[in-house]
């Protein structure tokens, strides 16, 4: 099985090249952190492995059958998306938001029966926003939202999850509860891909990381390989310290490199 | 405000639409009895009631249901594919082509030659914005391309409009262009649904099947891809399907404003705001307040006729700021 396979990724969208030659696999039973800094085309990659970038080249196969070849609705159902602060443009209660993520699995004229409405709930309470089920969207925190969101791409059950930053508008609680969810949803057999940028999240929960610079792979593999002092320096240009505590190590950045 | 299921509020809606449609058989000029109307739908009533039930009032009910469902279908749809709340078919730019092509008819004097030249040029009116829409839709993907297309058009519509009234040959032309333009269901004929309903049900059809696409779109074109929705499929069939079936509305009744824009927002009070749950009952809604308003057209005032169009202006655009006025804490 290849699983999700991208190979030879790249994206030049007027004339600025924002993505060359990527290529990676993110398997199924694996949860991989996308990280690296601003700018360094990390949601372009996320949206060119959703078929939402017209001009990517490259070939992404799912299951060694390229994804053009696989219907919207099939793709779908494979693969769920959940966006960086994506708008909700009618004051939706988050309930329906929610159930909205079981639309693959519809037909053009079916809405959502017992069953949807089921899993909607068990998505919901998966990410704590069940008791905001009535609740309008509008009225929700950062937080809240992104919870929802979240919940709203949980619950599509696709075999693959590519969130665009999940935890980053959340508190300290809710980062852990999201990030176990999500490692859960990877121990389950699933594919989980998602940017971050909080270093030591990627570095206790992902299997894997790649870490993107001015649209190039710059290190992929295990944390231990691709979190290192050099590679730190050359993306994100900062110093980081460690620090050892309980047979862990945390990395916290402390100083600029230069004033580039 | 509380919410009503959305079978109760379909089945509400049916119920009022159906009383009022039996009402609008039986005020008018001459008013008849609920005996009267009856024996004249079984065919046993006397001629001249027969006359003035089954060949005037019935289609001219029929027409109301078409245009008033057509206006508010596109309406809701054309708000929810846009994510915008003050959309309206007009938007598109058909409703001025078809009036351009009506205003045509008349300077030319086409419908004193022969009966139906106006319908026959709105709907002219109306496929050539249409086409001109569907061809700039197959080269630009974007939604934004089509609205402002469909302003220029109209813009350029309403302008070739001023030019015939500006050299209108005589007043009575005049006067018959503007009273064209005001809107009407009077002395519609069941020639008249022949004439529109083909591309009015072509445009419904177009309808069929977008509403999980319209309530993916709340969540912006990239989410509503992800869940497998084909957007730009979607988008066109709601504006060509809108253009065709509002198209033929205008053609046969004129321009009718503000039932479009209203109607979705009238639905959003008892049902919520979820895009694709908002077609059918706004569909029947429309067709309510259409039927209604031609009720009001058929009373007396001082010397002339009241228009359709004036009515739906007059109850529309208050109705609208009082929703607004209610609806505005969600909205933010």
């Amino acid at each position: 099985m290849t699983d999700l396979s991208i190979k030879n990724l790249s994206v030049t969208i007027d004339e600025n090249q924002i993505l060359s030659d990527v290529s990676m696999n993110l398997e199924r039973g694996s949860l991989m952190g996308l990280i690296g800094p601003n700018g360094a085309g990390k949601s372009i990659l996320l949206k060119s492995i959703l078929g939402l970038i017209e001009q990517a080249t490259g070939d992404i196969t799912l299951d060694n059958k390229n994804l053009d070849d696989w219907t919207l609705k099939e793709r779908a159902q494979k693969i769920a998306y959940a966006a960086q602060g994506a708008p909700v443009h009618w004051p939706l209660t988050v309930g329906h938001l929610v159930s909205l993520g079981r639309i693959p699995h519809l037909s053009p004229w079916q809405s959502t029966n017992v069953e949807d409405q089921a899993l909607t709930l068990q998505a919901m309470k998966k990410t704590d926003v069940d008791h905001l089920a009535a609740r309008s969207t509008t009225t929700l925190s950062g937080g809240e939202r992104a919870r929802a969101m979240l919940a709203r791409a949980i619950v599509t059950g696709a075999e693959f999850l590519l969130a665009d930053e999940p935890i980053e508008a959340l508190d300290p609680y809710h980062q852990i509860k999201i990030m176990t969810i999500l490692k859960e949803i990877a121990n389950a057999g699933n594919g989980v891909l998602l940017v971050l940028h909080d270093l030591n999240f990627a570095q206790s929960y992902c299997d894997k990381i790649v870490l993107l610079n001015q649209g190039h792979i710059i290190a992929a593999g295990t944390p231990g390989e691709v979190l290192t002092d050099q590679n730190l320096e050359k993306a994100y240009n900062v110093k980081a310290a460690r620090i050892e505590k309980d047979g862990k190590s945390y990395i916290i950045p402390t100083e600029l490199l230069n004033s580039n | 405000m509380k919410q009503i299921p959305y079978a109760r509020m379909n089945i509400i809606l049916i119920t009022l639409l159906v009383l009022i449609s039996f009402l609008s058989l039986f005020i008018g000029t001459v008013s008849f009895s609920p005996a009267e109307v009856f024996y004249a739908l079984i065919g046993q009533a006397d001629q001249a009631t027969s006359i003035i039930i089954l060949e005037l009032r019935l289609p001219r009910v029929f027409m109301g249901i078409l245009a008033g469902a057509t206006l508010g279908l596109s309406g809701a749809a054309l708000q929810g594919m846009l994510r915008n709340p003050l959309a309206d078919p007009g938007i598109i730019g058909v409703t001025s082509t078809a009036s351009l092509g009506a205003i045509i008819a008349i300077y030319f004097g086409l419908s004193a030659l022969f009966p139906g030249a106006i319908q026959i040029m709105a709907i002219v009116g109306a496929l050539v914005a249409t086409l001109i829409l569907a061809m700039i839709a197959a080269r630009d993907s974007s939604v934004l391309t089509l609205i402002l297309a469909g302003i220029a058009i109209s813009s350029l519509a309403t302008a070739a409009m001023s030019l015939a009234m500006n050299f209108s040959p005589n007043p009575m032309t005049l006067q018959d262009m503007i009273m064209w333009m005001l809107g009407s269901l009077e002395n519609r004929t069941i020639s008249d649904i022949y004439i529109s309903l083909p591309f009015i049900i072509v445009g419904w059809a177009l309808h069929l099947g977008i509403a999980n696409g319209l309530d993916a779109s709340s969540l912006g074109d990239d989410t509503a891809k992800s869940l497998g929705i084909d957007t730009r499929r979607m988008q066109l069939k709601i504006i060509i399907g809108g253009a065709l079936s509002v198209g033929a509305v205008v053609a046969v009744c004129g321009a009718i404003g503000f039932i479009g824009l209203v109607v979705p927002h009238m639905v959003r009070r008892f049902i919520g705001y979820t895009p694709g749950r908002l077609l059918f009952p706004s569909a029947l809604m429309g067709a309510i307040l259409l039927i209604s308003a031609d009720l009001v057209t058929r009373i007396p005032f001082g010397q002339g006729q009241l228009r359709l169009g004036v009515v739906t202006a007059i109850i529309g655009a208050p109705l609208f700021l009082y929703i607004i006025f209610k609806t505005r804490r969600a909205m933010r």
